[in-house]
């Protein structure tokens, strides 16, 4: 009889959570519309050439001369919000996921080759990683983005500077505590080698909390995008990304134009809010301390 | 015999946990008397330390007495309100734990800790409970007593802490104390120490005392009275020698011949086949059925309990005489 | 097979000592780098100890808790470098010297005390059991699962084990899964830590009479480390005494338990409560005086002596060596040569 994977036990455990499994289907939703956007968007937001000015800052509901409506109304610059917020929740959702996997990736490898190393190794480079960890990632993202310039790559690389570390010092954490465990010694004495013992072994029994890490990460990753765009130094203005978006509305709001900031603003802290209520869950199946 | 310290009848309490009902003590009934020590002896999972929390009344939810009676002193303990309960532990019953740290405060000096013990019970001055202090921990062998007082518990080996638990647990010199596994953490050397401690306190005390154990040998050199607990039932209880000498119920007999030291070194020893059974899913009948070699169509049903002058055991098919 | 693998020696340990150093909190470094003076205490876990194992033969080691036992065994398993001296397996260095100490050998195989926390909670049986074989080549990676299947059965598991997760075994399910490991790495010598202490009485039962049958059935060497003498003495054909780091007695088993020449070895025994059946009256034993000392500071000479109901007073300041007492024993104790 073999039994359910790991995998397959979580989401059976992770479906009795009403709450989650809709934040599940919001991000996914998200996601899917996100990734689409080319194709579903009524207007290509990047296209200069199809802004019309008379459009600019028309309410929601108001028809265009494109020949569509624009559900949600249109920005300073005549650009359809509902587009302009497609095309930015995709920018959101590439640079979360890429500056999470990236910063997952290299904190973890970091992390639990410190853990496994011991000794000099692993002080000097645990010692740097709290002493990152003692500026704010904002900071750190601030003047990177300001050192890097604009688009999207330099952003990522901010991000990854910036929020590596989070997943170091976790790595550094779980790894330490089942490098110490039995199996570990077991596997050492087989003998296999290093390598093997931490992919193998030390990796996966670490990954829990490191999941946990992930998705407050991500989560934290499109908010430093949204500020830094916000800041202007995010995205180019031709591309703009939500957080440009709220920035570009926000001279208008005490004007009554109140939907160029709002709208992507909403979208913006639904797909965070859904992002942490996930991690929530994942957070609470994965930590055997909130076990019954 | 006078009239027991402790009598305890057909004492059940449950689990009740989603997977279903768990049955950790299923009808267990027992008299002791003073200054008696009765070893509790069963495998991890057969009851005997639910048995023993029971007694104390710290079974906390989703567990909880559904029948029987305890009777302290004449005293009925079942159904009395947390709050008696609480007045009852310490002064009239006390529990030792296999880790004394569960007892222990680290924070808090020896010295400090007795006080708390005896001030949750009576009024007494700071110099009162130091002289109390000193005189409690040169009774369990604490060699130095007074000059060790104001040392913390980590400052202490594992077996003087086991001491200093033990100490407080006498306090007040109860009418009983429960102790699980007490020595089970501890080096064989320093095992053997406290059970000679023990052994000559209960006598000088009075004290009853419950010994739960896993280990059939450290049971054999204290208890007067042993009880064998499996699926959280007693198959089998008696004076610790008759029981020993000739058990009844074949999991005492499996118990024993499962010990090394009784068998020919490099020989097999005897083994009782397949695994506990899980408390929430038994087997109808007898429970221990399904590994006994013994096993007859008749114990399919649940055996009574059978009794022969101070012994007793539930068993279709007891050893008989002869066996050993 | 190296030539010396063949002569009937499985295990040579000589002369090994191994130390922990404990970590140097910062500031204390600091200070030692600004010149002040901070105490460096070492333990000494294993202090120069030296024995042998026959091809077939059945070491037990006993000892109280703190008294180097299991560090030896790490020793011997290769899981721990030793600070000096050498530990061979047939013949061969266990470990590669150097700053990072490898272990060159699969000849020698563990099993450990917990089987709770020896297994990889997120793998399977099958790939927990085939995992080292298949990385040194005993089996080809597509036949691991019927290779660990094999394996199973030996221990009296099912082969359906193989898909499952360790969760849903019970303790000494999960001590067989344990023993299919080493066992599939096909060891002559078997290091044995605590493997039955955590485990119920019933089930101790089981699993020592397994190791026992695969013993015979393998002809392995056993290394038993155990603090439990009735076990040791069930399945050893000699016995060790720890004290401390030091062997201090060692020697056949039935010789050493019935008469035993050091006196810790002597006080050991008789504390341990034998199982009385002649009679209501409580089992005779003698408690040993005194705590065990710190292993941070043991005392000089033999270190036994501040407890030693015989000890003279050259045993505070010269530490016995191992002397012969009897047809294969030896005791480390100045009243062994007087006798």
């Amino acid at each position: 009889m073999a039994e359910a994977s790991p995998l397959a036990r979580f989401w059976q455990e992770f479906r009795e959570n009403r709450v989650a499994v809709a934040s599940l289907a919001v991000i996914v939703a998200i996601a899917l519309v996100a990734l689409l956007a080319p194709w579903i968007a009524p207007q290509d937001p990047y296209d200069i050439g199809k802004l019309v000015l008379a459009d600019a800052r028309r309410p929601p509901g108001h028809a265009g001369s494109g020949g569509y409506v624009h559900w949600l109304g249109t920005d300073a610059q005549g650009r359809d919000l509902l587009s302009a917020i497609l095309y930015g929740l995709r920018i959101s959702v590439q640079i979360g996921v890429a500056a999470g996997a990236i910063a997952f990736v290299l904190g973890a490898a970091l992390g639990t080759t410190a853990a496994f190393l011991g000794g000099r190794a692993e002080m000097l480079v645990m010692r740097f990683i709290d002493l990152q960890l003692s500026f704010p990632a904002i900071l750190l993202a601030l003047v990177l983005a300001a050192l890097l310039g604009q688009g999207k790559w330099q952003i990522i690389a901010a991000l990854v500077t910036a929020q590596y570390a989070y997943f170091a010092r976790t790595a550094h954490g779980a790894a330490a505590a089942e490098r110490a465990k039995d199996y570990v010694e077991a596997a050492l004495s087989t003998p296999m080698p290093a390598r093997a013992v931490i992919l193998r072994h030390i990796l996966p029994n670490s990954l829990p909390p490191l999941i946990v890490v992930a998705t407050v990460q991500i989560a934290n990753a499109i908010a430093l995008e949204a500020t830094l765009s916000f800041l202007g130094l995010g995205l180019p203005v031709t591309e703009p990304s939500l957080g440009m978006l709220i920035a570009n509305g926000f001279q208008y709001m005490l004007s009554g134009r109140y939907w160029i900031s709002i709208y992507p603003g909403v979208a913006l802290i639904v797909l965070i809010v859904a992002i942490n209520l996930v991690g929530d869950q994942v957070r609470d199946q994965l930590n055997p301390r909130l076990k019954r | 015999m006078t009239a027991p310290v402790l009598a305890v009848r057909d004492l059940a309490t449950h689990f009740f946990a989603r997977a279903g009902t768990v049955k950790a003590v299923d009808g267990v009934s027992f008299d002791l008397a003073a200054g008696e020590i009765l070893g509790l002896v069963g495998e991890s999972g057969s009851g005997k330390s639910m048995t023993g929390y029971s007694l104390l009344g710290l079974i906390d939810p989703p567990g909880r007495i559904v029948a029987g009676s305890i009777k302290l002193a004449g005293q009925e303990l079942v159904g009395l309100p947390q709050a008696e309960l609480r007045a009852l532990r310490g002064r009239r019953m006390a529990m030792v734990f296999q880790d004394p740290m569960t007892t222990l405060n680290p924070v808090l000096s020896i010295a400090e800790q007795i006080r708390l013990a005896i001030a949750a019970h009576e009024r007494v001055s700071p110099a009162a409970a130091r002289a109390r202090a000193a005189d409690v921990l040169g009774r369990v062998g604490i060699p130095d007593a007074a000059r060790r007082l104001d040392a913390f518990p980590h400052q202490f080996s594992g077996g003087m802490r086991q001491r200093v638990a033990i100490a407080i647990a006498l306090l007040h010199r109860p009418d009983l104390i429960v102790a699980d596994e007490p020595t089970t953490a501890l080096d064989v050397s320093i095992q053997a120490q406290i059970i000679v401690e023990v052994r000559a306190l209960v006598r000088d005390l009075g004290t009853a005392l419950i010994w739960i154990s896993h280990d059939l040998a450290t049971v054999s050199a204290l208890a007067g009275r042993i009880m064998v607990m499996y699926a959280g039932r007693i198959v089998e209880h008696g004076p610790i020698g008759a029981v020993l000498r000739a058990p009844q119920h074949p999991y005492t007999q499996g118990l024993l011949g499962s010990l090394p030291s009784r068998a020919v070194p490099g020989q097999d020893l005897v083994q009782i086949p397949g695994l506990p059974p899980s408390l929430a899913a038994l087997p109808a009948g007898c429970a221990f059925r399904p590994r006994c070699e013994r096993a007859a169509p008749e114990c399919a049903a649940a055996p009574d309990q059978a009794t022969s002058g101070s012994r007793g055991w539930r068993c279709h098919r007891p050893l008989g005489a002869g066996a050993a | 097979m190296s030539a010396s693998g063949e002569s009937g020696t499985a295990v040579s340990v000589t002369g090994a000592s191994k130390q922990f150093a404990p970590l140097v909190a910062l500031g204390d470094r600091i200070a030692a780098a600004l010149g002040g003076s901070v105490e460096r205490r070492s333990v000494r876990a294993v202090d120069d100890v030296s024995l042998e194992i026959a091809r077939g033969e059945t070491l037990g080691l006993v000892g109280e808790s703190g008294c180097g036992k299991s560090t030896l065994g790490r020793l011997v398993a290769g899981i721990l470098p030793p600070s000096a001296g050498t530990i061979r397996i047939c013949g061969e260095p266990v470990m590669s010297q150097g700053r990072r100490p490898r272990k060159l050998t699969t000849r020698v195989q563990t099993i450990f005390q917990d089987p709770y926390a020896s297994l990889d909670p997120r793998m399977r049986i099958g790939t927990i059991v085939a995992e080292g074989p298949v990385h040194h080549g005993l089996v080809a990676s597509a036949d691991a699962a019927a290779y660990a299947a094999r394996w199973l059965a030996k221990v009296g598991l099912d082969p359906d084990a193989v898909p499952r997760y360790p969760h849903q075994f019970s303790g000494g399910q999960r001590q067989r899964i344990a023993i299919a490991r080493a066992l599939a790495m096909q060891p002559e010598v078997l290091v044995c830590d605590e493997p039955v202490a955590s485990l119920d009485v019933s089930i101790q039962a089981q699993v020592l009479n397994l190791l026992l049958q695969l013993r015979r059935e393998l002809k392995l060497t056993m290394l038993f480390i155990s603090h439990h003498l009735g076990v040791v003495r069930h399945v050893s054909d000699r016995v060790a005494i720890m004290y401390l780091g030091r062997i201090v007695e060692i020697g056949p088993a039935e010789t050493v338990y019935a008469r035993p020449q050091h006196p810790y070895t002597q006080a050991l025994l008789a504390s341990v409560p034998q199982l009385v059946l002649d009679g209501d009256a409580p089992g005779s034993f003698r408690p040993i005086a005194g705590e065990l000392p710190s292993p941070l500071s043991p005392p000089p000479g033999c270190h036994f002596h501040q407890r030693c109901p015989v000890a003279l007073p050259r045993c505070s300041i010269e530490s016995p060596q191992l002397r012969d007492a009897g047809p294969g024993q030896a005791a480390a104790c100045h009243l062994v040569a007087s006798r």
